[in-house]
């Protein structure tokens, strides 16, 4: 007896923090759903779900992105200078309407991420130092195009921003489609696995003939452009374009949602419900301890603190 | 003159693996100024003999005694300190530092401040190295130098750091002929100071040349051991290999029908003149539809950068590469693989499976063009040639949707081989196809090989099981040093004579002519 | 037995080739790139300045350079500490937030005399680096993970002690700190001093002890390295310590020269800074670096962010524009010399 309880302690350890990488996320979004029911007046509201949810779309929609990335073993750090190059050329070009200013930001948006995605994949560059260059220089020339915050007027935007169907804010909505066609693409197109093959064994995706370095660009353009929805989202919703802090951290916040969801960095695996759960959870985190009147500065160290511990817990996962 | 005491004595060390038994009672003496042979075959248990003595790994049972002392070693730092230096085939320095601070690294001359003292330094090191025949300027960083002055470095920091044994890991793999005479004057002087080297190399030239006796290890045993001089280049391979020398057998060991029907025509891969800095040197490869043509050779001999050269994964200097009449361009694996040819690699774990993926998205990986319109997945199509290979193939998996990572190695290499039959290809390269996997797949494989060739399938087969080899093979080309030594056809496909062609028939020691044969 | 040894020297680039050989660099050549590598920022920092001396009237004035002089300091002492991280191969993105934290934490310890308003910000940020480099070092995680998630963690830290960024600490004046801060010695400001002598002790520290020769070894090459005996994870966790401890320095310097603890400070310095050790030759995949070139390279930044300044009709930003550029151009040809020395 004795013995068979030494024989599967590791086995079953093992299992439990299996389960906790993969599982782990949800409960945390559970736990936290369920604490606040019972600490937080008023939170079983339509209207707080609405904030939170508002509030947290940007971030899932940056994250899918970044999800994407990480599956191939990469890092994008530009992403909030991308969300901030956004919303200065949303501002530059909306004179001429809604839909010509959004092509020129999805423009912007694709030269950027080609610019990531050639250093990687054609120059070689590690991707943190690939991504490091836009990242000091995106939120440079977003400030060079639009120096500073610049109230926007147009009816279009403005339903873009606070518009709903049904209830449901159109942030929302987009944030859900965008999730669910990025768990398609993931799980059903070619791209897809041979995202994944590429991030999970880089050799044998080389000799069975794929085209990683197609491959690679193609997932930096679809982060940068993910990242341009957000900047070009959460200009809306502020009916202002705001260069100088919109994006700020947002690739810590990004990272973190995908890390904290169950996807490795060491790439080869992108879960991405686990990815918008991640972002959630964050999210719920920093409401409940401002509805606490915890002030943000707790919420900051809070967040570190979960970062590193879930760094931390995935550190052996990934690579057998 | 009496016997100097043994400085190394390893009495019944033995190790195993999860699966394997990588080195089982093997014993080995080592005394000062003896340069010692270790040979064997890939998985015979060399590298996880350093390994132990190295302190990488730890032994199962056995001991190691060292001057007269017990030791384990938990790291190779603490090998090291013990006086136990290994020179790796990859030199193991920092490339980017200068020559003479790798050379000093850790024990840097320090002036009355404590500060680095660089011209003592850098003094001592043009001495140093000047009695090793390199003469450089020692501020340079290493990787300025050459391949063979870098190898010198590693020694010379291996002998400064008072070595009493130097364990040298096929040293010569990539260093010209002068470089491997300048090595070998290095090595003869060591053992006039005393010290003990452990050489391991597949280049039997330079075993004669150089070294006083010999330890052969084959399935983790060692099967041979005692003094060099006088021990038959011929007895020595078929030691190495596990074959009698006309040993009588019955033929059908292994799966393979025999015969193929070849069809007279053109080849359907004509690899001519391949050249590859270092590996290979002018190496050609022709195969008719429906042919086995095996590649022999030692371990090192050239087989596995032949089938990476023709595959696209290795990049040529020089030579052609032509399927079925058409001229294979661009030199990328992605090409090749369109224009038929598919390689199994050698590295299966690493080059080969994916192993977070399924088993269903691995055999489909290379074929999801084909799968797929407008890329996106037909999940019905990919199912359907998933089942048709789960079953043609008996892969035994729990289901399509297991990660590849969790089969035994038989069925991923069955993986594989579905991976590259979905894109029908013309020519198959197969490096060692059933090393690692067991009895009842291994058996499996053969039979397929052979089936794959009578429906016209030209077969490259790379295998250091020299039944495999001999009875899959309708042809023989023999590779050593990266060049083709021979080929045996009709009645000649026997280990025999493969073993002949091995060794060679020249017995003269001559270093140089073994390394690069020219033109 | 040893007559073919000395006769038959193996050097570099084998007189005569055989075909088998791969044509090795010349000698000649790895020196010319190493120059570019060491010397390219300042050759462009000297054509910068003497366009702008010529350009702008009011350029080269002592003021000017004095101004100058001073608000590079606290930028160059950060990127000291960042030019030992990268060089381990590592990355510490948490220096802008330890600045501020440096900062505010001298503010507050000055109302408590001026030691401790110096020893508490080392002590704070150099535990934060510590922190890192044990997680790093210790528990391998990725370090820009890390010092990213410190980044965050240092900075609630600052607002949790200034009432979420509410209360600035002022130095009063005439004290110890102040005059740290805001005082000359012969016309160039203390920081520039005490920058300069950090400087000469980075360099004896990375160029003439054996810590320094485990820094570019442990760059270099971690596993042979740790062969060849360096204290790898020794090492890791002293650069990041030492990266926390002057990034709370240059922040304590800082807020003496302002007087007072400014809490939005320091946001993207850790951008700044990596850019200024890069632009200066240090390769950010490590084994390779100059402190000098990092001098060098903050002196470039603050020389164009000067210029545009000048030029009014320029809009600050631009400064990152090109920074982003200057990095870019650097990690691009980094990689291609990299790269060229691999084929060799």
């Amino acid at each position: 007896m004795a013995e068979a309880t030494l024989h599967t302690a590791p086995l079953d350890k093992a299992r439990l923090l299996q389960w906790l990488q993969t599982y782990g996320v949800y409960a945390g979004v559970a736990l936290l759903l369920v604490v606040n029911t019972v600490i937080t007046p008023h939170f079983l509201s339509a209207e707080n779900f609405r904030t939170q949810a508002v509030q947290v779309a940007p971030v899932i929609i940056v994250a899918l992105g970044m999800a994407l990335v990480i599956g191939t073993e990469g890092v994008d750090l530009s992403v909030g200078a991308v969300m901030a190059l956004a919303a200065s050329v949303t501002a530059l070009y909306l004179g001429y309407g809604l839909l010509p200013a959004l092509l020129v930001v999805a423009l912007f948006a694709a030269g950027a991420g080609l610019a990531n995605g050639a250093l990687v994949a054609l120059v070689g560059v590690q991707p943190i130092v690939a991504t490091l260059a836009l990242m000091v220089g995106g939120r440079g020339l977003a400030l060079v195009l639009l120096p500073q915050l610049k109230d926007l007027h147009n009816p279009g935007l403005a339903s873009l921003g606070s518009g709903d169907i049904a209830g449901i804010p159109y942030l929302i909505l987009i944030a859900a489609a965008l999730a669910l066609l990025i768990a398609f693409v993931v799980r059903r197109t070619t791209f897809g696995r041979r995202l994944l093959a590429i991030g999970d064994s880089r050799p044998a995706a080389q000799l069975a003939g794929l085209p990683v370095r197609r491959v690679l660009i193609v997932v930096y353009v679809l982060s940068a452009l993910l990242a341009a929805v957000a900047g070009v989202l959460a200009t809306a919703r502020l009916q202002a374009s705001d260069p100088t802090s919109l994006g700020n951290l947002m690739e810590l916040s990004a990272i973190t949602a995908v890390v904290v969801g169950g996807t490795p960095l060491s790439g080869g695996r992108v879960n991405i419900g686990g990815t918008v759960a991640g972002a959630v959870l964050i999210q719920l985190l920093t409401a409940t301890l401002i509805k606490h009147d915890l002030p943000p500065s707790w919420t900051q160290i809070a967040q570190a603190i979960v970062i590193v511990c879930a760094v931390y817990a995935a550190r052996g996962r990934g690579k057998r | 003159m009496s016997a100097p005491a043994e400085v190394l004595a390893v009495r019944g060390l033995s190790k195993s693996f999860p699966g394997v038994r990588a080195l089982d009672d093997v014993d080995l003496t080592l005394r000062p100024g003896e340069v010692h042979a270790l040979i064997g075959e890939n998985g015979a248990g060399k590298s996880t003999l350093i390994k132990l003595l190295t302190g990488v790994h730890r032994p199962d049972a056995g001991e190691i005694t060292f001057q007269g002392r017990k030791v384990s070693f938990g790291t190779p730092l603490e090998a090291q300190k013990a006086s136990i230096s290994t020179i790796y085939q990859e030199v193991n320095l920092i490339p980017l530092l200068s020559v003479a601070r790798n050379l000093f690294l850790g024990r840097e001359p320090r002036n009355r401040l404590g500060l680095l003292d660089f011209a003592r330094m850098h003094r001592e090191a043009a001495e140093t190295l000047r009695t090793y025949g390199v003469r450089v300027d020692v501020r340079q960083p290493l990787r300025t130098l050459g391949v063979g002055a870098q190898q010198m470095v590693a020694l010379a920091r291996a002998v400064a750091t008072d070595a009493r044994i130097v364990i040298m890991d096929e040293p010569t793999s990539s260093l010209e002929p002068r470089e491997v005479e300048t090595l070998f004057s290095v090595i003869r002087r060591l053992r006039d100071d005393g010290i003990a080297v452990v050489y391991v190399s597949h280049r039997l030239d330079e075993l004669y040349a150089v070294c006083d006796t010999v330890t052969v290890l084959r399935d983790g045993r060692r099967v041979h051991h005692g003094p060099l001089a006088g021990l038959d280049r011929l007895a020595l391979v078929s030691t190495m290999l596990g074959r009698e020398l006309g040993e009588v057998r019955t033929e059908g060991v292994t799966k393979f029908a025999g015969d193929h029907r070849i069809a007279d025509s053109q080849p359907v891969l004509d690899a001519e003149g391949l050249t590859v800095p270092h590996k290979l040197h002018g190496v050609s490869v022709r195969i008719r539809p429906g042919e086995v043509v095996g590649l022999g050779g030692l371990l090192g001999s050239g087989r596995t950068e032949t089938a990476k050269a023709i595959s696209g994964a290795l990049p040529v200097r020089s030579g052609n590469v032509t399927v079925a009449g058409v001229p294979l361009r661009g030199g990328s694996t992605a090409a090749a693989i369109r224009a038929g040819i598919s390689l199994l690699p050698e590295d299966r774990k690493s080059e080969g499976i994916v192993p977070g993926l399924s088993v269903r998205e691995n055999i489909a990986l290379a074929a999801l063009p084909r799968l797929s319109r407008f890329g996106l997945v037909s999940e019905a199509r990919l199912d359907r040639i998933v089942d048709t290979f789960v079953k043609r193939l008996r892969i035994k998996a729990s289901s399509p949707h297991q990660k590849v990572g969790e089969l035994s190695g038989g069925n991923q290499q069955k993986v594989l081989l579905a991976r590259w039959l979905a894109m029908t290809p013309k020519v198959l390269l197969l490096d060692e196809p059933t090393r690692g996997i067991d009895v009842g797949a291994k058996a499996e494989v053969q039979k397929l090989v052979d089936e794959l060739a009578a429906d016209g399938l030209g077969v490259l087969l790379i295998s250091s099981d020299l039944e495999e080899l001999i009875e899959g093979s309708d042809r023989v080309v023999v590779l050593k040093d990266g060049a083709v030594v021979g080929e045996l056809t009709g009645d000649d496909v026997t280990e025999d004579e493969l073993m002949r062609t091995i060794a060679g028939d020249v017995p003269a020691p001559d270093v140089a002519k073994g390394v690069t044969t020219d033109g | 037995m040893t007559a073919t040894g000395t006769d038959t020297p193996v050097t570099t680039a084998s007189n005569e080739p055989t075909a088998a050989s791969e044509p090795v660099g010349s000698a000649r050549s790895e020196r010319l790139s190493a120059l570019g590598q060491q010397h390219g920022a300042l050759a462009v920092l000297v054509i910068v300045v003497l366009a702008a001396s010529f350009g702008l009237d009011s350029f080269a004035t002592g003021d000017n350079i004095a101004n100058m002089a001073t608000s590079s300091a606290f930028l160059a002492i950060v990127a000291l500490g960042m030019t030992f991280v990268i060089i381990t191969g590592g990355i510490d993105l948490s220096v802008g937030s330890l600045f501020a934290l440096g900062g505010v934490l001298a503010a507050w310890g000055a109302r408590h005399g001026s030691l401790l308003a110096l020893l508490l910000p080392l002590v704070v940020c150099g535990a934060v680096g510590l922190v890192n480099g044990l997680l790093v070092a210790r528990s391998r995680l990725a370090p820009f993970i890390v010092t990213l998630a410190a980044m965050l963690g240092a900075r609630g830290l600052l607002l949790a002690l200034t009432d979420e960024g509410a209360d600035t600490y002022l130095i009063g004046k005439g004290t110890f700190l102040a005059h740290l801060g805001q005082g000359t010695t012969l016309g160039l400001g203390n920081p520039v001093w005490i920058t300069l002598a950090l400087f000469v002790a980075g360099a004896v520290v990375l160029r003439r002890t054996r810590f320094g020769q485990h820094v570019y070894a442990v760059g270099g090459n971690e596993d042979a390295a740790a062969l060849m005996g360096a204290p790898v994870a020794r090492t890791k966790i002293l650069v990041y310590t030492m990266s926390g401890v002057l990034a709370g320095l240059a922040g304590a310097l800082n807020a003496a020269w302002l007087a007072s603890g400014v809490t939005i400070l320091g946001n993207g310095m850790e951008l700044d800074a990596i850019s200024a050790v890069v632009i200066g030759g240090t390769l950010l995949t490590g084994g390779l670096g100059y402190l000098s070139g990092s001098l060098v390279g903050v002196l470039l930044l603050k020389v164009i962010q000067n210029v545009i300044n000048q030029i009014g009709s320029l809009d600050s930003s631009y400064q990152q524009v090109v920074s982003g550029a200057f990095l870019a151009v650097v990690v691009i040809a980094q990689t291609w010399l990299g790269r060229r020395r691999q084929l060799m």
